[in-house]
């Protein structure tokens, strides 16, 4: 398993090269010259030139994309552009506000779906898992912005159980403003990951080892939490462990609508500032983030189904 | 033999899809929006939305079913037209997602080797950045407009649909009838365009049908970020209007835009269950 990680870490580099690829041709190849667009419109042709010398952007590309590379290796991202920070003690701030927000509420969400899965899964075909499978399809048809904008407005303004905006680090003060964003969370995760949980556990449900089990006597209950959940394990450790690294990367919208000042409002502010530097900086850490969590859900499975070997 | 076994494939998932009663409706409803949308284009029979035609925030009222906006506009008639975009931006991110994912899929599928290692390297290179900041980033240095909206959506499309023929196509190329095709005489174009991939389509109906949902509710997202369409009605845009509005009791432009938005992507989710089984070889004839 070690030489398997070993290998696995090492193919993080072709990708990484790939990844900086990718945002290098998106923000040095295709965005054109920022610099006229930082300094405005009655920029000198001197001031110009000293702003691109000082970006590092009149170097060939070649030495620019190699700067993108250099930077997801070493984790240095320069200033930000808008408010000259360093951009890794930006994200260094912005983490907190941001997982205290997304942890406890994909925790929730997460169990919540698997235990809602095994009850409809329990009664299959039967009106309770109509109505709940109909409640998941509809719930996933209404879109994110317009579940955000009715319960901050309905729940925060209308009827004032929670805080409208803003955030607070200490615990457990931060708990009134995450609370309501956090439960937005969990509504939008519930619809697809009961649909999902749902399925992997049906998948099972007629397996010859569920008869099995059946046959020798055991509860339908013993039989799906004992038998079947720990056979569905696989698919939905993946389903789960590859969600963690947008949890790091915070909930973007969430953010934006409840002004916490989180990692997605990070780089919504960027966005909103043609900030280059703290965007790509976003999107090179959330893609290793990825890749070292797709790594995790391998070794995870070696945990949940001692058959699978890695090599 | 009698009538339904000589049935084929095709024919049979047809009638399958009908027999089953939501899945029909769904239908019908994806193509009743679908015809609105070539009305609102071609501009034919559809309520003025762009004159104001009374004062600003009426509620909804016999005349103005859904009210009207700030500038005392219809807002129903906003909805109706807002059809178009995002029937629009669904069609155009498919026919810019799927071609991709499936040559993409089928080639590295097929060939295997090299071939499917760099393409492999690609696909994940692709998939490790997440899509968000992957929409942000391309709608961010293309400018505003539909146009980024549709290359956002499109080149982010098609990673899954890869993925998925990619499988298929390996498992498939080793089955009889593809050593069959190659006794024949058949050359690698022949039997991976001719043979192959007729057996996969069913995947490519499902996913198209994920694409369109999934292009409909980012478009909204977009507009929220400020990032989608100018000078057009579209349901993103009036969702993203909502904003100030809530506050002043108008909830009409966001309840208008939001159902419309639902009915359609439920229609979508419904059918795209449907077409899975419908679709499934294995139920034939079930």
């Amino acid at each position: 398993m070690t030489t398997y990680i070993i290998r696995r870490l090492l193919y993080m580099i072709p990708v990484i090269f790939g990844v900086s690829f990718i945002i290098f041709v998106l923000f040095n190849v295709v965005a054109g010259d920022p610099a006229p667009l930082l300094l405005g419109k009655h920029a000198t042709v001197q001031q110009i030139h000293d702003l691109r010398e000082q970006l590092g952007l009149n170097k060939p590309l070649f030495a620019q994309y190699m700067d993108v590379v250099k930077s997801a290796f070493t984790f240095d991202f320069g200033r930000s552009w808008a408010t000259r920070q360093d951009i890794i003690e930006m994200i260094r701030q912005g983490a907190w506000p941001s997982l205290t927000l997304t942890i406890p509420a994909f925790m929730i969400s997460t169990i919540l779906s698997i235990l809602l899965a095994l009850v409809v899964a329990f009664y299959r075909g039967k009106g309770i898992d109509l109505t709940i499978r109909f409640l998941c399809i509809a719930g996933q048809s209404i879109s994110s912005v317009a579940y955000i904008l009715f319960f901050q407005y309905f729940f925060a303004y209308k009827l004032g159980w929670f805080e409208i905006s803003g955030y607070e680090p200490e615990f457990p003060v931060f708990l009134s403003y995450v609370a309501l964003p956090g439960i937005i969370w969990i509504v939008l995760s519930l619809g697809p990951d009961v649909r999902f949980f749902r399925t992997v556990i049906l998948d099972e449900i007629y397996q010859d080892y569920v008869r099995t089990a059946r046959a020798k006597g055991l509860g339908e209950i013993t039989v799906l939490l004992k038998h079947v959940l720990r056979n569905a394990m696989i698919p939905i450790i993946t389903y789960v462990v590859i969600q963690i690294p947008f949890l790091i990367l915070g909930a973007l919208l969430l953010e934006s609508f409840f002004s916490i000042p989180g990692l997605g409002g990070i780089t919504l502010n960027a966005l909103n500032s043609s900030d280059f530097p703290v965007i790509k900086a976003m999107a090179v850490l959330s893609s290793i983030a990825y890749i070292l969590f797709s790594l995790l859900t391998d070794v995870l499975y070696t945990l949940a189904d001692p058959r699978v070997k890695l090599k | 033999m009698s009538a339904q076994d000589t049935k084929s494939l095709w024919a049979d998932a047809f009638s399958r899809l009908v027999r089953d009663r939501w899945a029909l409706i769904s239908l019908v409803i994806v193509l009743v929006y679908a015809g609105i949308a070539v009305l609102a284009t071609i501009g034919w029979g559809l309520p003025d939305w762009k004159t104001s035609q009374a004062s600003e925030y009426l509620a909804p009222n016999g005349q103005f079913w859904l009210g009207t906006d700030l500038f005392g506009r219809d807002v129903f008639a906003k909805v109706i037209h807002g059809t178009k975009i995002a029937m629009s931006v669904g069609l155009v991110t498919s026919l810019i997602a799927i071609p991709i994912g499936v040559f993409i899929g089928a080639i590295a599928g097929y060939f295997g080797g090299w071939i499917d290692d760099i393409i492999s390297w690609f696909i994940t290179t692709f998939s490790s950045i997440p899509n968000i900041m992957l929409l942000i980033s391309i709608t961010l240095i293309m400018g505003k407009g539909l146009v980024s909206v549709y290359l956002a959506l499109g080149i982010t499309g098609w990673v899954g649909l890869a993925r998925l023929i990619r499988g298929e196509v390996m498992k498939h190329k080793e089955r009889e009838y593809v050593h069959a095709a190659s006794a024949i005489g058949g050359g690698h174009f022949r039997k991976l365009f001719i043979h192959i991939l007729p057996n996969v389509t069913h995947l490519v109906i499902i996913n198209t049908s994920l694409q369109f949902q999934t292009a409909i509710k980012s478009e909204v997202i977009l507009s929220y970020l400020g990032l989608g369409v100018q000078g057009e009605p579209s349901w993103g845009t009036m969702i993203d209007d909502a904003r100030q509005e809530l506050a002043r009791g108008v909830w009409w432009q966001l309840a208008g835009a939001t159902f419309a938005m639902f009915l359609v992507v439920l229609a979508f989710n419904i059918l795209g269950d449907a077409l899975r089984d419908s679709l499934d070889p294995k139920l034939k004839g079930k």
